[in-house]
């Protein structure tokens, strides 16, 4: 009996160490491409920065220059598509979670954002290209702006409607309870419950589009200037990395690298700030 | 309103405990039954519940008390395929009628829960969301609601230096007075309590009773409850439930002391159940 039991145990424990071994080395996978990346990212990026990083508007070879006007148009854009996408797609999502459990027109949505999730970005740039650029006949802060606006709505509806699906019918009949009509259960408890959530989708989503290189080559392109107009060409950090780091110019590399540790790092940067503004007190 | 609710006076059901005055139906449920899909687990019960008393129903799990408390404001409304046939009369008006009002009726019938279910907002707004809805008070108007509601529900000395704070801070027990100030606020005609003391320890239970036979005062009032000698401390009628029948009611100590049927007989003492 006593063997008995010690064998099936044995066997047992074993099972837990390979199970135990094999998760580690998979996280030590993961974990070590990310760091290695990280890795060189810091090592190669920290020399390109400067002052003039920031100061200064992408150079002709061999002249000293900066990003200042790719970062510029970068946060004009994103900022501008995360206005347009936060609203639409949390709205969205409330929609999808309230009334999408027997409904045909839900249903397509749901199914239309779930493909628009996976989209290649360049089909998105292509799109608003034929839409907007080839219509007005130039490049401009806008298209890249709606472009970037297509990727980021599927991404911060589909979290959304996730996100509230997770709150328990217990608060939700709480507040029916009391009288409150559904749109307002929806807009204040129901939203409310799950607010972190919702701001790590929206996250997400302007993580996403931060980086994204294709849909702008296609729609805003690039400017060597500074520029705060949206109706015309925009710089930007993704594609300004692209061209600088695909050039023969040793000072045209180092800016790339520059403009890559400042994307890498603001995403970060935005992630824990807006963790720690949302964090619940009381996780339940 | 006044009128009217005198003029239902119920013709004394003949009980032992004869209570001095006379009393009014304010729910009279009559013949209802109840699907969940196909299911049925209401079959033809019909009781009432009288004004500012309470009301308790007991049985063994799945008997559908609480799907009968669930009717009384048509909660069961949230969920397609579930509904009710027959009539519940409130104040005289047919609830279950397609014409009816359900925020309204929500409004005027509040319901506390099983589990306590906080308002993910501060303890101020949790008891303010719900007046809000139908009311509009200044801000001091809404400050004397709020100590007022929690006062009612013993617990505003406990909270009046955090009111500010998260409703989810505070303990279980809290968290269920809360959500019994929360209902109180709005100033309903009906409580509708679905064990509201079984998840919580014995102190908060307690609180919890004292608050019940308080209230009684201003509320009708109606509790399921798994607790027989809850039902025996705190009400005044009692409804034993078992297999979707209404087996027996009747005034509590008539229905302890002196049940009817033999069902309800060994389910009070222990012998099923």
């Amino acid at each position: 009996m006593d063997a008995a039991v010690n064998s099936v145990y044995r066997r047992r424990l074993l099972g837990h160490r390979i199970g135990i071994a094999l998760s580690v080395l998979a996280m030590a996978v993961g974990l070590g491409f990310l760091l290695w990346i990280l890795a060189t990212l810091l090592i190669n990026g920290f020399g390109a920065l400067s002052h003039t990083l920031f100061t200064m508007d992408t150079p002709a070879p061999g002249s000293p220059g900066g990003v200042r006007n790719a970062i510029v148009g970068s946060l004009m854009m994103v900022g501008l598509s995360t206005l347009v996408s936060t609203p639409v797609g949390i709205l969205a999502g409330i929609y999808l979670a309230e009334y999408g459990q027997n409904n045909k027109f839900a249903a397509v949505t749901r199914f239309v954002t779930d493909i628009m999730l996976s989209a290649p970005s360049i089909v998105i740039g292509l799109f608003v290209y034929a839409l907007v650029v080839a219509r007005f006949g130039h490049f401009s802060g806008y298209g890249g702006a709606i472009a970037l606006s297509l990727i980021a709505i599927p991404v911060v509806v589909r979290t959304t409607d996730n996100m509230l699906h997770l709150v328990p019918n217990s608060l939700l009949e709480a507040a029916f309870a009391l009288g409150a009509p559904r749109w307002k259960v929806s807009m204040t408890v129901r939203l409310r419950a799950v607010k972190a959530g919702v701001v790590t989708g929206v996250l997400l989503a302007v993580a996403r589009i931060a980086g994204e290189t294709a849909p702008l080559l296609f729609t805003a392109l690039n400017n060597q200037f500074f520029s705060l107009d949206m109706k015309q060409p925009m710089a930007n950090l993704p594609v300004a990395i692209y061209l600088f780091a695909m050039s023969s110019y040793e000072d045209w590399r180092s800016l790339a690298w520059g403009a890559a540790l400042i994307v890498t790092f603001s995403v970060l940067l935005l992630n824990i700030l807006s963790r720690t503004a949302f964090r619940q007190k009381n996780p339940q | 309103m006044m009128t009217s609710m005198m003029t239902q006076t119920l013709s004394s059901p003949a009980k032992t405990a004869a209570h001095a005055k006379p009393k009014t139906k304010t729910i009279e449920i009559s013949g209802l039954d109840f699907y969940y899909g196909k299911t049925k687990s209401l079959k033809n019960v019909s009781l009432d519940v009288h004004d500012k008393q309470v009301t308790a129903f007991i049985g063994p799990s799945g008997c559908g008390k609480s799907t009968l408390l669930r009717t009384l404001n048509r909660m069961y409304d949230l969920y397609p395929g579930q509904r009710a046939e027959g009539s519940i009369l409130y104040r005289g008006r047919n609830i279950l009628e397609p014409g009816v009002d359900v925020n309204m009726l929500r409004a005027k019938i509040g319901m506390v829960f099983q589990k306590p279910t906080p308002f993910p907002m501060s303890i101020y707004d949790n008891i303010a969301f719900g007046v809000r809805l139908y009311e509009n008070l200044s801000r001091g108007e809404m400050d004397e609601r709020v100590e007022w509601a929690l006062k009612k529900a013993a617990l505003w000395t406990e909270v009046k230096d955090k009111l500010t704070k998260s409703g989810l801070s505070l303990s279980g027990g809290q968290q269920q007075r809360l959500c019994i100030a929360r209902g109180v606020a709005v100033k309903p005609d009906v409580l509708l309590l679905d064990e509201p003391t079984s998840a919580l320890d014995p102190i908060s239970t307690s609180k919890i009773e004292e608050l019940i036979s308080e209230l009684k005062g201003d509320y009708t009032i109606a509790i399921v409850t798994h607790n027989m000698q809850q039902a025996a401390r705190c009400s005044d009628y009692t409804a034993y439930m078992y297999l979707g029948e209404l087996v027996e009611f009747g005034e509590t100590d008539q229905l302890f002391l002196n049940p009817v049927r033999k069902e309800t007989q060994d389910y009070i003492t222990g012998r099923f159940g």
